[in-house]
């Protein structure tokens, strides 16, 4: 029978005790102090987990056998920043197939202090390695933003207008005490810091950091008998595209995007005017526009303005990013974790910028530059 | 042009010989799905519109324009910053990562849309990289 909206709650939420940079945390140990945290949170012990999530090759057996947690389920999704999303998606389902009861997500990563790091090379044989490493790309800042001319030239979307994405997250991390930057800045401040990639300058890209988050799943029957209160999942998609940048179909809209996001939708039987509060994964200062646009919450090359105006910032209509984003609160590597965990606050009614009477948020994902995408609709109340 | 030494160097697959032999030999070649007629890249041995692997090799004819790119500010082995990184789409349809030579890496003197054309750039005995330069007369 086919997952019905609000049959699995998320009951369990944590970061990592410290965010930003941990130099005495190897990766490993990122994963484990939040996947603490979040047993704490739900009053658990590792051997009340029976699923375990988290990214990557060999990671779940590691992270398991880290934790002292004997998994009956495990899933090692790993396509990026939004696998948490794609992890969500999973466990829900393998909780309603009764695969598992519990099931815990971790991600830690030692991005900044790169203590025990995942690898992350072009393989010279891979078509990445063969068609688009040959030609300068180093990492992300020079592979997200190469789209980013042909969306401003399709919608004509200035240099100010782009800027402005980085102004308004920097108004929610103001409020946040745990954001790395909170002192407020103007288009003119984004304009002129160092450029990194035209036409994206320093104040455009992500912060590079230390951290992690975890995740604890169950029945919405379960959550009841939790000490916190539940955040129901509502509904969830995913999709991927290309690992190539150079190859997405279209540079002004992420198709990756367009599967997933109405897939939530579908599944959580919502309209836009439902969201109370969404996170739209900001690795770079072009993806709220991109994400407004391809989840359906404004119309193709209205982000601009819809920005522009202050429907996203702090008292807006569209409350997005309100912990300040990957631009301004935290980005480890793999920042949709983070988005996950602000929508689980928000829904929760803790988080510092919290939203007044959030019922209803969205947490958005994308991985790699436009190569995949999750999206999870979370809500208190279960329908 | 000469490339500076420390580029990444690509690896061909025996999917992708037949490009990096054409490029060898001044030739930018692409394939084509049998059942739609319809070029493709990067190369396989099957079509990715119908998965027939009834396909053909031919040969572009190297004219593309710019779709877009960012001129990275920062150091990399191989390139002396600022340089662009470019995606180009060739007139056949299929759009491809390379870097513009001949021309001012400034947003300038690189225009979305403008003409562009092959520029076989070798980088060693095996491996020629197709980067593109403004089109001629244009």
């Amino acid at each position: 029978m086919t997952i019905k909206p609000g049959e699995v709650a998320i009951v369990g939420a944590a970061e990592t005790t410290k965010l930003g940079a941990i130099p005495d945390m190897a990766q490993i140990m990122l994963h484990a102090d939040a996947a603490l945290n979040a047993m704490a949170d739900a009053g658990l012990k590792p051997s009340d987990i029976d699923g375990v999530a988290c990214v990557g090759q060999m990671m779940p057996q590691q992270i398991a056998h880290y934790l002292g947690i004997t998994p009956k389920w495990v899933d090692g999704t790993g396509v990026g920043g939004c696998s948490f999303m794609l992890h969500v998606r999973h466990a829900a389902a393998a909780i309603h197939a009764g695969y598992a009861k519990t099931i815990l997500i971790t991600h830690g990563e030692s991005g900044k202090s790169r203590i025990n790091p995942i690898p992350r090379p072009p393989e010279p044989q891979s078509l990445n390695g063969q068609f688009e490493a040959p030609f300068g790309p180093m990492g992300p800042p020079t592979l997200f933003p190469i789209p980013v001319l042909r969306y401003m030239k399709k919608y004509g979307v200035t240099h100010e207008q782009m800027a402005m994405v980085a102004v308004v997250q920097r108004e929610w991390a103001a409020k946040n005490p745990r954001a790395a930057f909170r002192d407020p800045i103007t288009v003119e401040d984004v304009l002129n810091s160092r450029m990194i990639a035209y036409p994206f300058r320093l104040l455009q890209c992500c912060l590079v950091t230390d951290g992690g988050g975890a995740l604890i799943l169950t029945s919405a029957e379960r959550a009841k008998d939790f000490p916190t209160k539940p955040c129901y999942i509502l509904g969830s998609g995913e999709s991927v595209e290309t690992t190539m940048v150079s190859q997405m179909e279209d540079f002004t809209s992420s198709r990756a995007f367009r599967v997933a996001g109405p897939e939530a939708f579908r599944m959580a039987g919502l309209k836009h005017s439902d969201v109370d509060h969404l996170m739209i994964y900001d690795a770079f200062a072009h993806l709220p526009m991109y994400g407004l646009e391809d989840l359906g919450f404004v119309g193709r090359g209205e982000a601009k303005d819809f920005i522009w105006e202050g429907n996203t910032r702090p008292g807006g209509k569209l409350p997005l990013n309100t912990n300040g984003g990957g631009l301004s609160y935290t980005h480890t590597g793999m920042y949709g974790m983070f988005a996950l965990q602000e929508s689980v606050r928000q829904v929760r009614g803790t988080a510092p910028a919290q939203v007044p009477n959030v019922k209803i948020s969205v947490a958005h994902g994308v991985g790699g530059m436009f190569s995949a995408s999750g999206t999870v609709v979370l809500s208190n109340q279960q329908p | 042009m000469t490339l500076e030494p420390g580029r990444p160097r690509p690896e061909p697959t025996p999917e992708t010989k037949f490009f990096w032999d054409g490029t060898k030999n001044g030739k930018l070649l692409l394939q084509r799905c049998g059942d739609t007629g319809k070029p493709y890249f990067p190369p396989r041995p099957f079509s990715p519109y119908t998965g027939t692997r009834n396909v053909e090799v031919f040969e572009a004819s190297g004219r593309a324009t710019l779709h877009s790119y960012v001129i990275h500010h920062r150091p990399v082995p191989g390139f002396k910053p600022p340089y662009a990184i470019a995606v180009v789409e060739l007139e056949e349809g299929p759009r491809m990562m390379t870097n513009i030579v001949d021309c001012p890496q400034t947003p300038e003197a690189l225009v979305l849309d403008m003409p562009l054309e092959v520029a076989f750039t070798k980088m060693d005995d095996d491996i020629t990289l197709a980067l593109f330069r403004p089109a001629k007369g244009a």
